[in-house]
């Protein structure tokens, strides 16, 4: 269409821009997958974009989505123009002003980004799980299917809204549509003028409250007037559909883009139908073209408006011949006739049965079925096999689709090799890393091809649950017409194998067209490369006649000084290979985009990108595999032969990107997992590690605490394990002078080691003729595919460790030998967190219980496939379990209450038995009265209770098994709850405040980055004035909440501040202080971020400025008192380091002072004065 | 009697030759507005140094770009900001503002790399309005097939460039470290330039003998730094037709005289303003006001090298044959220390 523009986006940004546009209030809160939504209007608001009438829409983040909802609320009933954007458990805590939206026909608009709601697990991938939540609200539902459609969608619910007087939900499928670039038509601002109703804005305004004529809302009513006042909206329900249509159809007017509230594609004499909503659609809609073509009778019905269901139009749109009508639900209502889209359809065709327009010659069947959730892939194999499924004679009900159900078998049978016909032009899969740049290169692609060269391009990306070392693979389509295609790419025509040993641990061949193109970022010339792929790899290159190609990209943006991001060096080659657009063109439309993308980051980097471009296409080569002989290098196996049977069968599937074949039964129908995995998932994702200088080593065990990763380990051993020992064993004698006579060694498990480097800022031992060289340096790791150092870990790992009892929990080097008991997550490179972690791990995990908020703390410690909580050699461990987000202070009070609960019925059991004289009552007596402080106390009441078992056990009662079964509570459990600042000081706060004051033994352990890292760093109520985050783009205009004060003021908490950089004996004094304190504690753990914009190799030293500033005081403070009298000890109240440079060491100061020096400059005083004012608060309390 | 300080610097009319050197002091514009009200003839904007702008987009790069695209919660970390800018601007828009701000002439001082970006910022910063240049020439040679005419040439070709593109006046600030400094400045001199400062002092490394660790570390000037100053402005005076600037080691105003009488057009001042604070400056003007007065002179124009090599007494005085003399003549501390003490 003339002046159309087409632009190549995800439908994040598509529906971002409808709602700033229509929008006069936008309150928003950070949640995956609807978080960019956000992020969009905070950029527009702060680079001062306007919306439809020209004005600056307000734009507010709030502390959760309760708080979004009632900000919303309120600015609704002033008449203005509100919205917002959330998923899942976001839209979750927003029904109940949802309903209050409703029964006051608010025209407010929520986006959402439809994400699965938490129930044995946490996901982040879409379902309409908690869309469906919502349908009771009264809000209405409009699904968008595509990119396309969310846009223009997005504007249908915004006008809808307002001429219906009822607020709109408009949902998409989370991550596929949400995430997935694809080339749309943009409706532009002058048409959405032309189709705004000003009347309708009017009228909606003249009942805002004003008190120039005031009105009342929210009365408290009886029952003798509320059910008819509730009934009084009905005429605006009934009403809506036909609204939505007219606005569907005005749009279509104006764009050549016409909707239906139920749109069918198919045979207009089919027999089966299936009815959907979502992206899964576009999918059925080219099955049914298939089928069809082949003679079937097929036909889908798209559901756009889910409510309020228009059931005659609904009905109408089925061909009359329909016989069978399958109805697919992407969410899951335990115990239900069926799920919500079933239901709706099913009763929609008894309700009007009798009526005389009722379509159908015969009374449909209809079968439910579930399919999606979680983003599971819907192929077009399994759109066939529903289609198969409602073949049958008497095909099943509330089937699955997708999996394998071995256990009540709902699943029906696929038939994978169904694919449908291609008709893009090209496809191509790319096997990356998240460092690698691979992602940003290809959204680049999409974007040259599909908004320069008049080609459709699509992208979608996949993401492994790693924050370091993370695998992406990204799906590219391009094509001459628009391409619906939502799922992934089952024949590329291209693969790219951006890291070697991805060959080695993944199919990345699987399905590429015979003939097609392999290029992998080869360390080896193209002639060495043949010898040192897997055989597999080998055959299969032969067998599909593949172009194999190879290219040195690491060393070539090495020597450009680009370091490991390699984009722009594999994006030539792509287009070399392809062919897409001329390779000259090609070049020209990257540097266009180098210019414009790096240009504002300086010169040197536009530079750097340049000379890497330039250099790409010679260092390209291919490989000719003509006379070569297959060789023997095998496949790498997921997990070692060693693992447990469960860790191979389940987790090791998962981890070779096979998950989605495990059945039904292969789950816990709990939830539960097992700890202690991570051990096994040996991901050699770093080509740097750390190596160990025993002749420098000073033994302090500095480097072991600070170790993200816990890949340093120390121990002092008996000599005779250096006898037995393999070779290139390293060790030392120990310098310990309570252990006299033993030997020392740090081992090094490289294979789990990101490369952070944190371990050699923080060693402070070197070489005093060659004072560069440490006693822990990096190296490069040579043995890529041998296992000769993972053995020595192994042997390392056989040694016994010192008994924990012997360990003074005051000493920093003492400490440092204790086995973690959370170790190698997969946080990001160098992550300032996970010391705490592993801290807590080594001081209390035999005895831990952990909550943890949703953050990134749940994502490390709890995403599969596997976690890193561990287990001591008894077995014993952290428990850990995530509940939410919000209500993690009061989940983990429940811990501590139900373990009192348990311990109390212990006790008194135990006192029946003393008295029964079936246990020795001194034994009782010790049991339940003794003292448990010291690790040797804890150590003894274990011993009390395992003679307790074994007696236990030789009574053989029926009681004593009740006794047994409670026994392990007679000793004391250490309940942490941890989270990041997110919860703590936003979303969780009124529930932390109020856990602290109930004076229950609970330790709260705060992570504070000073940004929501999890969600990609936005502000919060810790993020410090000055500092540029997410939702902050101005940077932070209030200083950091003081909740240590808040703390404090509660009169019974123990409080301290700590920062593990600066001073690990101090957080070790605080961490085993709040433990043994009788009460609730809270411990704010200052935790750098890869958002703060820091050098992470020297993070540590980093925190050394940062609490020698000022900027993060620490301290503990005793309610109780300290032996002094004291009850708050400024552990380190001299200022030591200059506040400004401190800050200017990180990003997110410098780039306000980049951006609005003179903002910086005031916001920086602002922040020094703060600073100084907190610390003026604890030293008057004293 | 009225003294009158006012003097001509790169063809510039100052109301006094005291000019806050290249230094923190003026980044902040209600300091360069008070220097100003108090009596500065101009001001020196501290460096701009291409290293820099470089350090800072490789830093600036590097924070935007890791953790991206790795994880699908987190597709970056940071916002995009709108007026986010590295390179120059931030600076040019500071030389603005300054130039907004005060009346007197603002100097923009250049430490670029290669030819060609002395030559790309030095036109930025003729169009952002500065009144002159100083060009801050320097980097440690530290390879050994480069001989001494071959950086002096370096040298040459840089300034030669600068002069080229564009029309404002030009000083060049350079080190002492020259085998023949009269030579080489007779070469500058003929580019073509208006003036030169003399002499620059950098951040050195230092050594932490706890640590064991080379650190760069500045220390504020001393009034010994000035003697060296005195000399080769005394010794160039009146032989190379140039303006002298006199930098480092000029804390009082019995120094600022003694430059201006061995040749300075002006004096730089840095290191006396950050020690005891801006309002220095007026201590130090006052002070020569009170020479001059006591003196006879009525302005600084013309006491203006009247003790150079060429217009002293004893020219000789300035040359290396004295220094056996000088130190023969020192007292030493073991002796003349206690000596002074006794009669004081």
């Amino acid at each position: 269409m003339a002046g159309v523009s087409c632009r190549t986006v995800d439908a994040n940004e598509a529906v971002a821009r409808i709602a700033y546009l229509l929008s006069e209030v936008i309150a928003i809160y950070p949640i995956t997958p609807s978080s960019p939504m956000g992020e969009w209007v905070d950029k527009w608001r702060a680079e001062r974009k306007t919306n439809l009438w020209g004005l600056l829409p307000q734009v507010v983040e709030m502390q959760s989505e309760s708080g979004v909802a009632g900000a919303l609320h309120g600015a609704l009933l002033t008449g203005s123009l509100a919205s917002t954007f959330t998923a899942s458990q976001g839209l979750l805590l927003m029904l109940p002003n949802m309903y209050k939206m409703a029964g006051e026909l608010l025209p407010a608009v929520f986006h959402v980004a439809s994400r699965t709601v938490a129930t044995h697990a946490l996901s982040i991938f879409g379902d309409h799980s908690d869309v469906m939540a919502a349908r009771t609200t009264g809000f209405a539902l409009l699904c968008s299917h595509s990119v396309q459609e969310a846009g223009d969608l997005a504007l249908v619910a915004h006008l809808s809204s307002l001429e219906a007087s009822l607020p709109f939900l408009h949902f998409f499928d989370g991550f596929r549509t949400s995430h997935e670039i694809n080339t749309i038509k943009q409706i532009e601002e002058g048409q959405i003028k032309e189709l705004i109703s000003v009347e309708a804005i009017l009228k909606f305004r003249e009942r805002g409250l004003n008190p120039e004529r005031p009105l009342l809302y929210g009365s408290s009513q009886n029952p003798d007037v509320f059910f008819q006042a509730r009934e009084r909206a009905n005429p605006f329900y009934l009403a809506c559909p036909g609204i939505v249509q007219s606005v569907m159809d005005r749009v279509g007017a104006l764009t050549g883009r016409h909707y239906k509230l139920f749109q069918y594609h198919g045979d207009p004499q089919a027999t089966m139908v299936v009815v959907v909503m979502g992206s899964a659609s576009e999918t059925l809609c080219r099955v049914v073209d298939s089928l069809n073509s082949l003679g079937y009778k097929t036909g889908v019905v798209k559901v756009r408006l889910f409510s309020p269901f228009d059931q005659e139009s609904f009905l109408k749109c089925f061909p009359p011949t329909t016989k069978i009508i399958g109805v697919l639900d992407r969410c899951k209502e335990p115990g239900s006739v069926g799920e919500p889209l079933f239901v709706q359809v099913a009763s929609a065709i008894l309700n009007n049965v009798a009526k005389s327009w009722f379509p159908f010659l015969d009374l449909p069947r209809v079968i439910g079925g579930r399919y999606g959730l979680s983003s599971k892939e819907f192929t077009p194999a399994m759109a066939k096999a529903v289609f198969d499924h409602l073949s049958k004679e008497d095909p099943k009900g509330s089937f699955t689709v997708g999996i394998e159900d071995d256990l009540t078998q709902s699943s029906i049978a696929v038939d994978e090799s169904f694919t449908l016909e291609n008709k893009t032009l090209y496809e191509a899969v790319f096997y990356g890393l998240g460092s690698d740049g691979t992602v940003s290169a290809n959204k680049n692609t999409i974007k040259i091809i599909g908004e320069n060269v008049g080609l459709f391009a699509q992208g979608y990306f996949v993401y492994d649950s790693k924050k370091s070392g993370s695998l992406t693979i990204s799906h590219l389509r391009f094509g001459t017409s628009p391409i619906a295609a939502p799922y992934l790419i089952e024949k590329p025509d291209f693969v790219g194998c951006h890291q070697f040993e991805f060959l080695f641990k993944y199919d990345i061949l699987k399905g590429i067209k015979n003939g097609g193109i392999l290029l992998v970022n080869s360390p080896f010339s193209p002639d060495e490369t043949w010898d040192k792929i897997p055989r597999e790899v080998q055959q299969k290159l032969l067998s599909e006649r593949i172009q194999f190609f190879v290219i040195d990209a690491y060393k070539l943006a090495k020597d450009c000084g680009l370091g490991s991001r390699i984009n722009t060096i594999m994006q030539v080659a792509f287009f070399e290979l392809t062919a897409l657009i001329p390779i000259d063109e090609a070049l020209d439309y990257l540097r266009e985009h180098i210019r414009s993308s790096y240009g504002y980051r300086g010169e040197e980097v536009v530079r750097k990108n340049f000379e890497a471009l330039e250099k790409a296409l010679k260092a390209l080569c291919r490989v000719k595999p003509d006379g070569k002989s297959l060789g023997s290098v095998p496949l790498l196996p997921p997990v070692s032969e060693e693992a447990p049977e469960y860790v191979k069968s389940v987790i090791g599937e998962m981890i070779a990107l096979r998950g989605d074949r495990l059945p039904v039964s292969a789950f816990s129908p709990f939830g539960a997992f097992p700890t202690a995995t991570s051990q096994w998932e040996k991901r050699k994702i770093s080509l740097d590690v750390p190596l160990w200088e025993p002749s420098l080593c000073i033994q302090c065990g500095k480097c072991v605490i600070a170790c993200p990763h816990a890949v340093l380990r120390a121990k002092v051993y008996d000599p005779t394990f250096v006898e037995k020992a393999p070779e290139g064993f390293l060790k030392a004698d120990g310098r310990y002078p309570e252990w006299d006579g033993l030997f020392y060694t740090i081992a090094i498990s490289e294979a789990d080691c990101t490369g952070c480097g944190i371990c050699v800022d923080v060693c402070p031992a070197f070489d005093k003729y060659s004072p560069g060289k440490k006693a822990i340096q990096m190296i490069s790791r040579r043995e890529l595919f041998t296992k000769t150092k993972e053995s020595l870990f192994e042997y390392f790992q056989r040694i016994p460790d010192v008994e924990k009892e012997k360990i003074d929990f005051g000493s920093v080097r003492q400490v440092a030998l204790l086995p973690p008991l959370f170790e190698f997550p997969g946080a990001c490179a160098g992550c300032g967190e996970t010391p705490y972690l592993k801290l807590l791990s080594q001081l209390f995990g035999d005895r831990l219980l952990i909550a943890n908020a949703t953050g990134c703390s749940s994502i490390y410690g709890g995403n599969l496939p596997t976690t890193p909580w561990a287990k001591d050699k008894d077995g014993r461990g952290p428990a850990w379990a995530n509940s939410l987000f919000e209500d993690n202070a009061e989940f983990g009070l429940g811990f501590r209450l139900g373990l009192d609960a348990i311990g109390q019925w212990a006790r008194k059991l135990l006192v029946q038995f003393g008295e029964s004289g079936w246990v020795d009552k001194n034994l009782v007596q010790e049991l339940i009265n003794v003292e448990e402080k010291t690790t040797k106390e804890y150590s003894d009441q274990r011993k009390r209770i395992n003679f307790l078992k074994e007696r236990l056990e030789a009574l053989k009662f029926p009681e004593s098994k009740i006794l047994l079964t409670a026994a392990d509570y007679l000793t004391k459990k250490s309940v942490w709850i941890v989270g990041g600042d997110g919860w703590a000081y936003d979303i969780g706060l009124g529930g932390l405040i109020h856990v602290l004051a109930l004076n229950f033994d609970v330790n709260i352990l705060v992570l504070d980055t000073e940004v929501y890292s999890n969600t990609g760093g936005q502000a919060s109520k810790a993020t410090p004035r000055g500092a540029v985050a997410k939702f902050a783009t101005s940077g932070k205009s209030t200083p950091k909440m003081d909740l240590a004060l808040m703390a404090i003021s509660l009169g019974n908490v123990y409080v301290a501040s700590v920062s593990i950089g600066a001073d690990e004996e101090h957080t070790l004094s605080a961490f085993t202080e709040a433990d043994a304190f009788e009460g609730p504690s809270l411990i704010l753990a200052y935790s750098h971020c890869i958002a703060h914009g820091i050098d992470m190799a020297k993070a540590m030293h980093h925190q050394k400025s940062v609490v020698g500033a000022g900027r993060w005081p620490i301290f503990r403070y005793n309610p109780k008192g300290y032996p002094d009298g004291k009850r708050l000890k400024l552990d380190w109240d001299k200022q030591t380091s200059d506040f400004e440079k401190s800050e200017l060491m990180e990003n997110r100061f410098r780039m306000l002072f980049l951006s609005d020096p003179e903002r910086a400059e005031e916001l920086l005083a602002l922040a020094i004065s703060d600073c100084r004012n907190h610390l003026d608060s604890y030293k008057r309390i004293g | 009697m009225s003294v009158s300080l006012e003097t001509t610097y790169l063809g510039l009319k100052l109301s006094s030759p005291l000019i806050p050197s290249a230094s923190p002091l003026s980044k902040s514009l209600d300091t360069v507005k008070a220097l100003e009200e108090i009596g500065a003839g101009a001001i020196v904007l501290y460096s701009l140094f291409e290293e820099d702008i470089e350090k800072e987009a490789l830093h600036l790069e590097r924070s935007l770009t890791i953790g991206s695209e790795s994880f699908a919660e987190a597709l970056s970390y940071v916002p995009e900001i709108p007026g986010l800018r590295i390179g120059p601007e931030y600076y040019l828009d500071h030389l603005r503002r300054i130039k907004e701000t005060v009346a007197i002439p603002v100097i923009a001082s250049l430490n670029a790399q290669s030819p060609g970006q002395w030559i790309k910022f030095s036109k930025l910063l003729e169009q952002a309005g500065a009144d002159a240049l100083e060009l801050n020439i320097y980097s440690i040679p530290c390879d050994p097939a480069m001989s001494s005419s071959d950086l002096e040439q370096k040298y040459l070709e840089i300034v030669k460039a600068c002069r080229q593109s564009t029309k404002i006046p030009i000083a060049v600030k350079l080190s002492p470290y020259f085998t023949n400094f009269l030579s080489f400045s007779t070469e500058l001199a003929k580019t073509g330039i208006n003036g030169l400062v003399l002499f620059n002092r950098f951040f050195q490394p230092d050594i932490d003998l706890e640590n064991l660790k080379v650190e760069p570390r500045i220390t504020l000037s001393t009034e010994n730094e000035l003697l060296l100053r005195i000399t080769w402005i005394g010794i160039l005076y009146d032989r190379i037709k140039l303006d002298f600037s006199a930098t480092g080691g000029v804390l009082s105003a019995n120094d600022a005289l003694k430059a201006i009488l061995s040749g300075a057009t002006t004096v730089q001042l840095c290191s006396a303003l950050l020690f005891h604070g801006i309002d220095y400056l007026k201590t130090i003007k006052n002070g020569i006001i009170e020479w001059m007065e006591k003196k006879g002179y009525h302005s600084v124009e013309s006491i203006r090298g009247i003790l150079s090599q060429k217009n002293c007494t004893d020219p000789s005085s300035y040359e290396r044959a004295q220094y056996v003399y000088a130190l023969s003549v020192y007292p030493s501390p073991s002796i003349s220390g206690l000596e002074k003490k006794k009669t004081t």
